[in-house]
């Protein structure tokens, strides 16, 4: 009985799968909602890259309830599995840019109320992305189809820009959607901000920089930082006292000190972005005295302060692979070559794209280019997707084909970094997903229009 | 008038303050070899396939021959190209590199301003696209201006004089721009009035009252120089407008108008406009809705020059997609694909790529949106843009095939000569390092307390997205 249940209850998926595939083929009929059952499926007879270990040529992985069961040359596929027939294709777990703003931006420009990136003010520590992702996004499906089923969103500007979410691209809430919905504290360093090259339309007022007076403002911006931890210290002490002793004077509640707990107290991450080496190390400097937990984003002379990243255990997201060089002289290649100097020093780094949200799928294509001046390609797929997984602390979860593990999962025609393979199936926790986007749709539409 | 050309003039002056070259820059270092011979590479010739261990050989800057095992002649260069791949040199058909100033903001009709007055030879974006392969550009005014400003078609021959640069056969053209931009909803100058147009209704009619004064211009000058021909001696020259005269040359098929535009119904706009005064837009350029409308180009005969896969960053780009260039191929329409920026000009090599994820795009067709089209698009294919005996020797040589992201580019060659070589930049840089070091250490280049070193230049952030409206590289939109 329970057997036959299972088996109708599969074909009844199979028949509801079918449908959907006619639709979505023969008509450019309206995106489904992210309403997929989890399942059992099969994919046989593909190229394995489990990135975590060696290479299967050809093998099965199971995907049963959202996880990954079984991967291997000869595991069974399970009766009453959707099976799909994977020769010739490759299966990837999927990827994970850890530096987006994806779900907070539909449009960029011209149209200001879909934009939620940006709070006013400095401390915004209680500014969560995850209040104001937005699952119907047409980025998340585009960014999906090309592989990429995991991002850390996160708001910017300001000193300290709000609270980063982990999300799957998939789900009709933020709940849903969301594998870490507080994932670390998004602090802008104090950079060295010196004279003004302003100006437009070539009317340039060149006001030379006053180094003496920068690096005073600097400082005074991160005494402040400073005083706001020690703030947010004294504050979670206080409400400690006070739980542990009821007869104490009841301390009041604040918002953004009670949000900075967790990262005064270094048990969640702080995402620091900064770029030059001075500021780099001036951030470590600061995580140091604080005992904070720092991961560096951005990074852009990383490689200039690799021993102290190295010894203080400090991993980098890079963002800034297709960044062009800083200053004039530097090599043309300098920042395409930046994860493979980490790699060489010995620094945990990953490579996301830093993007808000439209190019957030060009993440496989800018490994590639790592992969082309000096970081292998091995090392170049782990950099967006058991790299991100490690320095985001998910690494029993996502990141590469093992069981256990969600299922995330890429099939492809081929190599997933290159620019020309197609995604040919797509599974994110353990449901199919539609290869359909904003731009499938658009094309289908006018592809008639003769 | 007088303070327009003052705006114009003005930008050529930029031109006197230039910094010197980088120790890398350009080739000085080495003789332009009278014969050269590639040997043994994988050919992608951009118009008729791909060519297995095949030899190239240059003479007087020139393909001489395409084929298998040539004769040089024993003083010949020799370029082992055993296991790589060569390629025509990449063409981006549009970009503000080089440009001192992208934007006269102050009218709508800026047609008198030309970018080959204000072209700098030592921008670093040029090499950083050389390193990419790229050999031309064609470098565009900005879009804020309904009509814009004469265009410059370059080859990227850094380290040689600015004269070197233009290309001297290529047809002159002129930037237009539609929609969003000229009407200017995305900025807001804070010094002075509103400019008119706000709207695309005003575009049009900005568009056609130039025109429509082009037109009257040019019948004054037909009648002066039939009077004069019938020998009237008392004919009076009309006046010279240095605006109206590029458009003058639009009418007559002399000048290629290559026009900034999004939306579709824009698009539909500005052929509307062509046709009823008689002239063809050459390119669409960004033509991001042109999928919506290619039976339309294709009936008028334009062109598009595109970006494979940006898209909302916004409004107007919200419906813009990855299909594009087949969706356009297919509809019969030439597409190239440009950079518009200082970025992705390095790498238009994967954009070609990209292309060929979307749809049923060929190889080759591929290739040609980065080579042979957008000469064509800028005529100047009978000279460059594919690897045919005949054509200059605009190559570019890379480490596997151009469109795997494990590739780089390796030497890039314009007319035979070498202004590109990953090994020869890498071993430039420990004496530019050192050099470096030396000049800091010099004591008028360390701060002062309070005082800055003096003669910083301007820092060049980083880029992203389309550049066009930009009056400066530290502006973004």
């Amino acid at each position: 009985m329970v057997m036959k249940q299972t088996v109708s209850r599969s074909l009844f998926r199979l028949l509801a799968g079918l449908l959907f595939v006619l639709l979505s083929t023969s008509t450019w009929a309206q995106q489904p909602l992210d309403l997929a059952q989890r399942g059992t499926f099969a994919i046989k007879n593909a190229k394995i890259v489990t990135v975590s270990g060696d290479t299967i040529e050809r093998g099965t992985v199971v995907i049963r309830d959202g996880k990954i069961e079984a991967v291997g040359a000869s595991v069974a596929v399970p009766s009453g599995a959707q099976s799909i027939d994977g020769t010739g294709l490759s299966v990837y777990p999927g990827m994970i840019d850890a530096a987006t703003s994806l779900g907070l931006t539909e449009i960029q420009s011209g149209a200001a109320g879909g934009v939620d990136t940006t709070e006013v003010g400095e401390m915004n520590p209680s500014a969560s992305a995850i209040v104001a992702v937005n699952p119907h996004s047409a980025h998340v499906r585009v960014t999906r189809v090309n592989g990429v089923t995991t991002v850390v969103t996160a708001p910017n500007g300001g000193t300290i820009s709000g609270q980063a979410a982990v999300i799957n691209l998939y789900g009709t809430s933020p709940k849903e959607m969301a594998l870490v919905p507080a994932a670390g504290l998004v602090l802008n360093f104090p950079r060295l901000v010196a004279g003004g090259f302003g100006g437009f339309g070539g009317f340039r007022q060149n006001t030379q920089p006053n180094i003496a007076e920068a690096i005073t403002n600097r400082d005074n911006q991160v005494e402040q930082l400073r005083k706001f931890f020690q703030d947010a210290a004294a504050y979670a002490k206080a409400q400690e006292a006070y739980a542990a002793d009821k007869s104490l004077p009841r301390p009041t509640t604040n918002l953004a000190l009670a949000a900075m707990v967790p990262y005064v107290k270094g048990e969640k991450p702080i995402f620091i972005h900064a770029d030059r080496e001075r500021d780099i190390k001036a951030a470590v400097r600061f995580v140091d005295d604080l005992k904070l937990k720092m991961v560096l984003v951005d990074g852009g002379e990383a490689d200039k302060a690799a021993a102290l990243l190295k010894e203080k255990n400090i991993p980098v997201v890079v963002t800034g692979v297709l960044a062009v060089p800083r200053r004039d002289d530097d090599a043309y290649d300098d920042q395409y070559a930046l994860p493979g100097h980490l790699q060489k020093a010995g620094v945990s780094f990953c490579i996301s794209t830093g993007d808000e949200g439209s190019s957030v799928r060009d993440l496989p294509y800018q490994a590639g280019m790592a992969a082309a001046f000096g970081l292998s390609p091995a090392e170049a797929l782990k950099s967006v997707t058991l790299y991100p997984a490690q320095i985001l602390g998910l690494s029993d979860k996502l990141g590469s084909i093992e069981p256990g593990k969600v299922a995330n999962l890429v099939v492809t025609d081929g190599d997933v970094l290159e620019a020309r393979t197609r995604v040919k199936y797509l599974f994110i926790d353990g449901r199919q997903v539609p290869l359909v986007s904003r731009h499938t749709e658009l094309y289908e539409q006018f592809k008639q229009r003769k | 008038m007088k303070k327009r050309l003052f705006a114009c003039f003005s930008l050529l002056l930029v031109l006197l303050v230039q910094t010197p070259l980088p120790a890398w820059a350009g080739s000085g270092d080495q003789e332009k070899p009278t014969e050269l011979v590639i040997r043994d590479a994988t050919v992608l010739t951009a118009s008729h396939g791909t060519l297995q261990a095949s030899d190239i050989l240059i003479k007087n800057g020139k393909i001489a021959a395409v084929g298998k095992n040539l004769k040089a002649s024993p003083n010949a260069k020799v370029i082992d190209a055993k296991g790589k791949f060569v390629t025509p040199g990449i063409i981006d058909c549009h970009s503000h590199a080089m440009l001192d100033a992208v934007n006269e903001l102050s009218e709508s009709v800026t047609s008198m301003c030309r970018i080959q007055d204000v072209l700098n030879p030592t921008d670093p974006t040029i090499y950083r696209a050389l390193a990419g392969g790229v050999t031309a550009m064609n470098l565009l005014h900005g879009s804020a201006n309904a009509i814009g400003g004469q265009n410059a078609v370059v080859k990227n021959k850094y380290g040689h004089p600015v004269t070197d640069f233009v290309i001297p056969d290529a047809p002159p053209g002129i930037k237009f721009a539609l929609g969003e931009n000229p009407k200017r909803s995305n900025f807001n100058i804070t010094t002075g009035p509103r400019r008119y147009p706000a709207t695309r209704m005003g575009v049009e009619e900005i568009i056609r009252e130039a025109f429509v004064r082009a037109r009257d211009y040019k019948h004054a000058w037909d009648e002066y120089r039939a009077a004069v021909a019938k020998g009237d001696k008392s004919a009076q020259e009309p006046r010279r407008d240095l605006q109206l005269e590029p458009l003058v040359e639009v009418l007559e098929g002399k000048r290629y108008v290559h026009s900034h535009c999004y939306r579709a119904d824009e698009i539909l706009m500005l052929i509307g406009i062509a046709d009823e005064f008689g002239f063809k837009v050459r390119t669409f350029q960004h033509n991001l809705e042109g999928y919506k409308v290619a039976r339309e180009m294709a009936k008028h005969g334009a062109m598009a020059s595109v970006f494979v896969d940006m898209w909302s960053y916004k409004i107007e780009a919200y419906d813009a997609i990855p299909y594009l260039p087949v969706l356009l191929t297919r509809a019969r329409v030439n597409v190239s694909i440009n950079s518009d920026s200082g970025e992705r000009i390095r790498r238009l090599n994967i954009d070609a790529a990209k292309a060929m994820k979307y749809g049923d795009l060929t190889e080759e067709e591929a290739l040609r949106m980065v080579t042979l089209n957008p000469a064509i698009q800028l005529g100047i294919d009978k000279r460059t843009g594919s690897i045919d005996v005949g054509k200059d020797a605009d190559l570019a040589i890379w480490s596997a095939h151009p469109f795997s992201v494990y590739s780089h580019c390796e030497t890039t060659l314009i007319e035979g000569e070498i202004f590109f070589d990953r090994e020869q930049d890498q071993n430039k840089r420990e004496a530019l390092a050192k050099e470096r070091a030396e000049l800091e250490k010099d004591e008028s280049n360390k701060a002062r307390p309070g005082g800055p070193p003096p003669g910083i230049p301007p820092r060049r952030p980083t880029e992203k997205g389309d550049n066009c409206l930009q009056g400066t590289e530290e502006h973004q939109h």
